[in-house]
């Protein structure tokens, strides 16, 4: 009985801290809602250029919120920053911080037409 | 008395006005607005729009072919849709959804046949140009890129997942067209261009390094790999734009044709294909066409150095001018005899004609994030 207890208040703890990190990270990397308007146009054209504006695919796979369901943001935000070694997607570092990276594999993955 | 004054005005006035009405289209053109599906349609004497055409579904990366009479238009759309339009009435006048996702097109030099190359579901449609009915469906096994119209009812394109030139001729039975299969082309091509002749067909490789020359004068057409090295030694830049191969063209027995990966222009000797000159550029180039005179080639860009144009002199393969048009420059368009330019400059939804020889701007129009620009006269012009 006690044991379950401390248990269940270990995980309210974890659960917590978990709350904690997720906001503490989204606060200090979230793009100031002017980036966020660039980061929506580049979005659309320059990734467009071959995912297709509607982001329904072209050249690149579809990337619409459907095509990506279940893909950890993490691993999109790694393809977005150095790419897909043997395919035409580059990696787009010089042009963007891990924190805008890591906002448009969230956009990718939240947003639908 | 006054009746019949005014009645003779009126008559005298019927054959003018009648007149007024006809116009010619050999000075007009259209500017696809990629995000409102829409075409404006413009008057290149006026430097003015003079009306739009919308419904056309997904325009981004749209292109468009034109009729032989310069009337109609044939607009490849992202959507797989193919739109005929008519210019003067400014209405679409046919519209079929053809494929899932395709790349642009062609019409073949009777004027007869318009060719789709599809992305989704991969190979070649051809339609009848009047009706729009499917007469031949060319499945290929892979994404297709840069079609072009070969003299003689011919198509030629190229396969980006399988390295292929595929030439397809509808001279005997449109329906069956007679193929030759080209394999071992290079690894993803990603476009493809026809000179001028309809003698040389040239395509970009982006899974290796150089080119394939097709030179389709011989039978079987002779293919021949070139620059196989260029930038061998240097590092790749990220491409965040793949470049266009149309519109590079032969100036003085040279072709100038943009690097993949580098910031460079290369010129190559026509004859032997060999490189005879580089020229460093402000950013990954995309369009590297000549002015009509041949006399200059005018260069755009990839993000994030979209905001220039670059002219370069084709007798010292020196940077003359470095032009910023603004945020967004998508394409160029020569008006035939090359005395102005005309630039979209997508992100400030306008239009910029400019005098190519003083570069001084001429006049500005109001579009809707505009991208490729499309006089009729290239309904005369072969690989366009």
């Amino acid at each position: 009985m006690e044991l379950s207890l401390i248990r269940t208040v270990l995980r309210a703890g974890r659960a917590v801290a978990l709350l904690l990190l997720v906001a503490g990270a989204a606060d200090a990397g979230s793009p100031l809602p002017e980036r966020q308007a660039e980061l929506r146009h580049m979005v659309r054209q320059d990734c467009g250029s071959c995912h297709g504006l509607r982001l329904t695919g072209g050249l690149g796979r579809a990337i619409t919120s459907e095509a990506l369901a279940g893909r950890d943001p993490v691993d999109l935000m790694d393809v977005i920053l150095d790419g897909m070694p043997g395919t035409a997607m580059p990696g787009w570092r010089p042009l963007l911080t891990e924190e805008e990276a890591r906002w448009i594999a969230d956009y990718l993955l939240t947003e639908s037409e | 008395m006054m009746l019949k004054v005014l009645a003779l005005t009126v008559l005298a006035a019927l054959p003018a006005a009648a007149a007024e009405d006809l116009r010619g289209t050999g000075d007009l053109g259209l500017i696809v607005e990629r995000e409102a599906g829409s075409l404006l349609v413009v008057d290149r004497s006026e430097r003015a729009a003079i009306g739009r055409i919308e419904g056309l579904g997904d325009l981004s990366h749209a292109s468009l072919v034109y009729s032989p009479d310069e009337r109609f238009a044939y607009v490849f759309g992202r959507d797989g849709g193919l739109t005929k339009v008519d210019i003067l009435t400014r209405a679409i006048v046919r519209r079929v959804v053809q494929g899932g996702n395709s790349i642009g097109g062609a019409i073949s030099d009777d004027g007869r046949l318009i060719a789709v190359a599809n992305y989704e579901p991969g190979g070649v449609k051809v339609f009848d140009a009047e009706t729009l009915d499917l007469v031949a469906d060319v499945p290929m096994g892979s994404k297709t890129v840069g079609i072009a119209d070969v003299p003689g009812s011919r198509f030629a394109v190229a396969t980006w997942d399988t390295g292929e030139v595929w030439i397809l001729d509808h001279s005997q039975d449109p329906a069956q067209p007679v193929i030759t299969r080209l394999e071992g082309i290079g690894a993803n091509p990603y476009d493809a261009l026809l000179t001028g002749d309809g003698r040389t067909y040239i395509v970009g490789l982006f899974g290796e390094k150089g080119l394939t020359a097709i030179d389709l004068w011989q039978d079987p057409p002779q293919v021949t790999r070139f620059l196989p090295d260029y930038g061998k030694n240097q590092p790749d830049l990220p491409v965040y734009k793949m470049p266009h191969l149309q519109g590079w063209t032969l100036a003085d027995g040279v072709f100038a044709l943009p690097a993949v990966g580098l910031h460079q222009l290369l010129w190559v000797d026509a004859e032997g294909l060999t490189e005879i000159a580089r020229t460093d550029l402000a950013g990954q180039p995309v369009f590297a066409l000549a002015r009509p005179d041949k006399r200059e080639v005018w260069v755009n860009f990839a993000p994030p150095d979209n905001d220039k144009v670059q002219v370069v002199d084709v007798l010292t393969q020196q940077v003359t001018d470095t032009l910023t048009p603004g945020k967004g420059v998508l394409h160029m368009e020569f008006a035939p005899r090359g005395r102005e330019v005309w630039l979209s400059v997508r992100d400030e939804n306008r239009v910029e004609i400019r005098d190519t020889r003083s570069r001084e701007v001429l006049g500005e129009i109001e579009a809707r994030a505009p991208s490729g620009i499309f006089f009729t006269d290239r309904a005369h012009r072969t690989g366009l």
